[in-house]
């Protein structure tokens, strides 16, 4: 993983590159990034996984969330160098070589998106809760899911989808 | 977006991150959950040159109750971790309303509750929450630990009493000295938004009634306002109609809203006392009176 920065010059010294090491969706990764780097460009721009969608930028949307340690969070919102020594998983982290997470089947089994922008961070946020509840009801999907928006949808299959992935894997279970 | 250029530190220890912030003067922030910070950086409202994370030292996470019955915050229990928490549910009613309404599942999978005292939004939930508890932040610099009451800790909007080399270490609910009750009603456009309206209201009984009534608002002001005349008139008496609709008047006249896009001062200040009386109605004291007065 390479990464271009502007010289600042004289100040160089005092903005120092800093190595990391990290690992996403199970791979270990090391990077030298600007400490002011944001995490959803590293992993955007610098690992190259594009499922993260970049929304509104500004902590609101969820569109950019991704799981660090398990734990759902906005990738916008948190510094990429923070991730220094532990794990991030992303949308593309879900599915195996072979076959699709059972949180993407039950998108596509109950048409749980149109545009797809918010897709992989409701996909994210559902699967923090499903680790944490494995049978929630459907208040507790929409309350879940409450950090991220959809302008499609209407949220109606978004928490049908959810509800289907969380029996298929209680049935996996 | 992204913010201004800044040194990083991510020290191991409280003793190396409060050298860091002695040596990084007034331009060094400590870095918690980062869930107001980092936004304010990317908008260029914050341009620290120095940034102490303080994710990596450890035992800093905690909430836990000593054997006092005082329930003590550390700098990195995230919102979440109260959220979920069983031993906020039953003792702490107030803050355990509170945990679920702040900011959104994934601002509270990272942001931290002191964070958010420190931050000292006018529109921030825990303060209100904290100065209704009459709670304080434990502070630590070069010279060791002192407490700050909160209610002398938030000095004005996003302003507090740290000094540059104090890191907020742990916020502290002191014991009860009564049965708690109360709770946190927050309005809000939609999940996520700053608050139109938020109301914290803690209070303690004993057999007599009311031994101890705080109530504090958020939101409806230049930063968080504690309604002391409201929490006095709850104060050595039972709790009946007549007392809530008492602080409920007077709480409402403590609030300074402003007219905005969330709505008019009037509705605000309408909201802060339907707020005191919802609250206030629904604790098991007031239904208790309610009973004792049919009865009778």
């Amino acid at each position: 993983m390479t990464m271009v920065f502007d010289d600042p010059g004289e100040t160089a010294e005092e903005f120092p590159v800093r190595k990391i090491r990290f690992s996403i969706n199970g791979k270990k990764k090391m990077a030298e990034i600007e400490p002011r780097l944001l995490l959803a460009d590293l992993i955007r721009r610098g690992a190259g996984l594009t499922g993260t969608h970049r929304g509104c930028d500004t902590t609101n949307c969820g569109a950019c969330t991704v799981l660090v340690d398990g734990r759902a969070i906005k990738s916008c919102t948190m510094l990429a160098v923070q991730v220094d020594g532990r794990e991030v998983t992303t949308v593309e982290g879900l599915a195996s070589a072979s076959e699709l997470h059972p949180i993407q089947e039950g998108f596509r089994q109950e048409h749980g998106l149109q545009c797809g922008f918010c897709t992989p961070g409701m996909m994210m946020a559902a699967k923090d809760l499903l680790d944490r509840n494995p049978d929630p009801t459907e208040e507790d999907v929409r309350w879940a899911l409450s950090g991220n928006l959809c302008r499609c949808t209407g949220y109606q299959n978004i928490v049908k989808s959810v509800l289907w992935a969380a029996e298929k894997l209680r049935a996996e279970a | 977006m992204f913010p201004s250029r800044f040194r990083y530190e991510a020290p191991r220890t409280l003793a190396e991150a409060i050298g860091l912030l002695a040596d990084g003067g007034d331009y060094a922030k400590v870095l918690a959950g980062g869930q107001s910070l980092v936004p304010m950086m990317k908008l260029r409202f914050a341009s620290p040159e120095l940034i102490v994370d303080i994710n990596n030292v450890p035992g800093l996470a905690y909430h836990r109750a000593d054997p006092d019955g005082s329930l003590h915050i550390g700098a990195l229990c995230r919102h979440a971790d109260l959220e979920f928490s069983n031993l906020l549910q039953g003792t702490q009613p107030t803050m355990a309303a509170a945990a679920p309404l702040v900011a959104d599942p994934l601002v509270r999978n990272r942001g931290t509750l002191v964070g958010s005292l420190c931050h000292a939004d006018p529109q921030g939930d825990w303060a209100s929450v904290l100065l209704a508890l009459g709670g304080s932040v434990i502070a630590q610099g070069p010279g060791g630990r002192r407490a700050i009451p909160l209610a002398e800790f938030v000095t004005g909007p996003f302003q507090n009493v740290l000094s540059h080399d104090e890191i907020a270490v742990e916020a502290v609910v002191p014991p009860a000295t009564g049965i708690r009750a109360g709770g946190y009603l927050k309005l809000e456009r939609r999940v996520g938004d700053f608050a139109t309206v938020g109301v914290a209201v803690a209070i303690e009984t004993s057999g007599s009634g009311v031994v101890r009534a705080g109530i504090a608002l958020t939101g409806v002001g230049g930063s968080t306002i504690g309604a002391t005349d409201a929490a006095a008139a709850l104060t050595g008496k039972p709790l009946t109609a007549g007392s809530i609709a008492e602080a409920a008047e007077l709480a409402a006249a403590a609030a300074r809203p402003r007219t905005d896009h969330r709505g008019s001062a009037e509705y605000k200040r309408h909201l802060v006392s339907v707020f005191v009386t919802r609250i206030l109605g629904g604790t098991a004291a007031a239904s208790t009176e309610a009973n004792a007065e049919r009865a009778a």
